[in-house]
């Protein structure tokens, strides 16, 4: 392995993903750990989106869909099996095939970017609006009620593989939680360094050429989509987990919102900055919640709408454009594409 | 014979609801192209303004079709002026900050007036059709609609301002080269979008009440119906509300509802898998 800045990167994220796993339990208390499992949580969601539409160019707003799914497919499993290893599964399964079947309509239609938009938006609300109204007796799969708006409480954690006593205790959780995120985002990096990895950013700055080229971009945008659509799912799982609970608002638009705003905000076509958008505005949003100044689609909206105005990058590339001019050195090209530009300038 | 009787009149209003909330989308994606993700939203302050207006002691039809239409064209101008006008043709970016518009008002209106439902009883009563009771002021939307429609197409067809509108948006270099100010046409078309969303938004109040987050329940539709309909503004819209607004009201007469507006929905989105252009990429291509 040569050690080059893409390996020095790699590296960094795993000690720096091991120092957080193992280093942050010992210096704060239960409470701050069980608050930072689902920022952790919430990052995971963000890579998800980040890898589709920030490498694979394409503009989900129904990734809470998948993240909902998960959340609703590992819920109904636990209750019907009763040991969580298979619902773990399922809930990143269901979301990826789902994913997949949606794919197949957008990506073989050949749908344009807005269109897309449009639909995964469309795809949400019918969601939100179908487990809304299953609140009744007659809407139940085996053992489990789907509960409509009412949601479905106290969710069985996750338990030791093959032991169904053993569950695992919020401490653990986070260490699950934690361990998953530095794994994902260790695996997205190689991802995309693999040849599939180029292609699809091939495909995302040009996909004209790229299927000049002999790749088949449907199928492509097809896999990354339901990769991205797994992920998601993921986290939906470890959301039941931490919050023992779910209801239909994992599938509503303010969800879905807050997912694409820590995307923009962190940086898209980056990895990490999503990661800590994620992060930073949960935090914000928690502390909102405590403080009461403003309500918070008020603050997030503004957010959005300065963010594409004013900081259209993001937060992480604009630092790092600014750390660039600051040292006086060439200014990578890497850095430098800003990918909804190349988007657009495919679509019309 | 009277249940087919009123079963028919759902249907058409179904079809002029689903008409009358895409009108001003229609306008401003249809025509200017601008992802107005928070079109919802326009609807939903068109219905505050005419509640409140009728609160305060305004005649119901003057705050329903006069307050609320120019108070959201007003808001339709300071939106265009601080935030679409640097979006032009940057679709992608547009939804974003329109998104951003729609979480930003829905927070705004809820701050003010807090996260309850607030209406007013429909005017115009009922009359009976046999042994069925129907609202006349459903009727009434319908009239509405219609009369809408209509006039959207005669200014756009007949008018100076709608000829000058729609050379602008096909080519606003040339129309400026021809000493209009695209600028100008611009905020007021886009006025003129959100303005038909507000009336859409306040003729819909007493019927549905009113929350800060009603919105969410017409974006999709609406954008579907514009979408559905493809190119020809006025013939997409009023072919692709036909289609949805009959298969959402025969499903929700054999069901409920909501598998009604999820039959639309499922509706819709294979229509795009199938008709990725809308409906008039295929069919009555000439007209407008």
């Amino acid at each position: 392995m040569r050690l080059d800045a893409d390996n020095i990167g790699l590296i960094v994220a795993a000690v720096g993903g091991l120092a957080l796993l193992f280093g942050l339990p010992l210096v704060v208390e239960l409470f701050t750990l069980l608050q930072f499992t689902v920022y952790i949580v919430m990052a995971i969601l963000a890579l998800s989106l980040a890898l589709i539409w920030g490498f694979g160019g394409i503009l989900c707003f129904g990734q809470a869909v998948f993240f909902g799914l998960g959340a609703y497919a590992y819920t109904i499993a636990v209750f019907n099996i009763g040991e969580s290893t298979v619902p773990v599964l399922l809930s990143i399964v269901v979301p990826a095939a789902f994913a997949a079947a949606l794919g197949y309509f957008m990506f073989y239609g050949r749908l344009s970017d807005v269109y897309m938009g449009v639909v995964t938006l469309v795809v949400t609300l019918i969601f939100f609006s179908f487990m809304n109204h299953t609140a009744g007796e007659e809407y139940r799969i085996g053992a489990s009620r789907l509960g409509g708006f009412n949601g479905i409480p106290a969710i069985p954690p996750i338990n030791m593989p093959g032991d169904p006593g053993r569950v695992l205790w919020p401490e653990e959780m986070y260490y699950v939680a934690m361990g998953s995120l530095t794994a994902i985002y260790i695996g997205l990096r190689l991802l995309l360094r693999s040849h599939f990895g180029r292609v699809i950013v091939a495909i995302r700055e040009n996909e004209t050429r790229a299927e000049l080229l002999g790749y088949d971009v449907r199928l492509h945008k097809l896999l990354i989509f339901s990769i991205g659509g797994a992920i998601a799912g993921l986290a939906g799982c470890l959301f039941a987990n931490w919050n023992a609970f779910v209801d239909p608002t994992v599938f509503g638009l303010g969800q879905t919102a807050q997912i694409i705003i820590w995307v923009i905000v962190g940086g898209l076509g980056t990895l990490i900055g999503p990661v800590i958008g994620a992060m930073l505005l949960q935090y914000i949003t928690t502390w909102l919640g405590t403080v009461e100044v403003a309500n918070s689609s008020l603050v997030m909206g503004a957010i959005l709408v300065v963010f594409v105005l004013l900081v259209p990058r993001g937060l992480v590339p604009t630092l790092q454009l600014l750390w660039q001019k600051l040292r006086g050195g060439r200014s990578d090209p890497g850095i430098v594409a800003t990918p909804r530009e190349a988007v657009e300038s495919g679509d019309d | 014979m009277d249940l087919v009787a009123v079963l028919a009149l759902e249907v058409l209003f179904a079809i002029a609801s689903l008409a009358l909330i895409s009108a001003g989308l229609a306008v401003i994606f249809g025509m200017m192209r601008v992802v107005n993700l928070a079109h919802g939203e326009f609807l939903m302050l068109g219905g505050y303004a005419a509640i409140i207006a009728t609160n305060s002691g305004i005649n119901i039809w003057i705050s329903m079709l006069i307050v609320a239409p120019l108070v959201v064209a007003a808001i339709g101008v300071i939106v265009e002026r601080l935030l679409i006008r640097f979006l032009y043709g940057r679709m992608v970016d547009t939804m974003l900050a329109t998104w951003g518009l729609s979480l930003f008002f829905i927070g705004l209106v809820t701050t003010i007036f807090g996260n309850t439902t607030r209406g007013i009883s429909s005017p115009l009563g009922g009359a009976t059709v046999g042994d069925y009771k129907i609202g006349l002021y459903k009727l009434f939307i319908i009239g509405v609609t219609v009369v809408l429609l209509a006039a959207v197409y005669l200014v756009l067809r007949r008018t100076k301002l709608g000829l000058i509108a729609r050379g602008t948006m096909q080519n606003a270099n040339m129309a400026s080269a021809l000493g209009i100010s695209p600028d100008k046409v611009y905020a007021i078309t886009f006025a003129i979008g959100a303005g038909l969303s507000g009336l859409a938004g306040a003729l819909l109040a007493p019927l549905t009440g009113i929350v800060p987050t009603i919105g969410i329940a017409y974006i999709a539709k609406s954008f579907i119906t514009v979408i559905g309909g493809g190119a020809a503004i006025l013939t997409g819209t009023i072919s692709a509300s036909t289609l949805f607004g009959t298969i959402n009201q025969l499903v929700t007469f054999q069901s409920s509802p909501v598998f009604g507006e999820v039959a639309l929905l499922v509706a819709a989105v294979i229509l795009l898998r199938l008709l990725p252009q809308g409906i008039t990429g295929r069919f009555f291509r000439r007209s407008m």
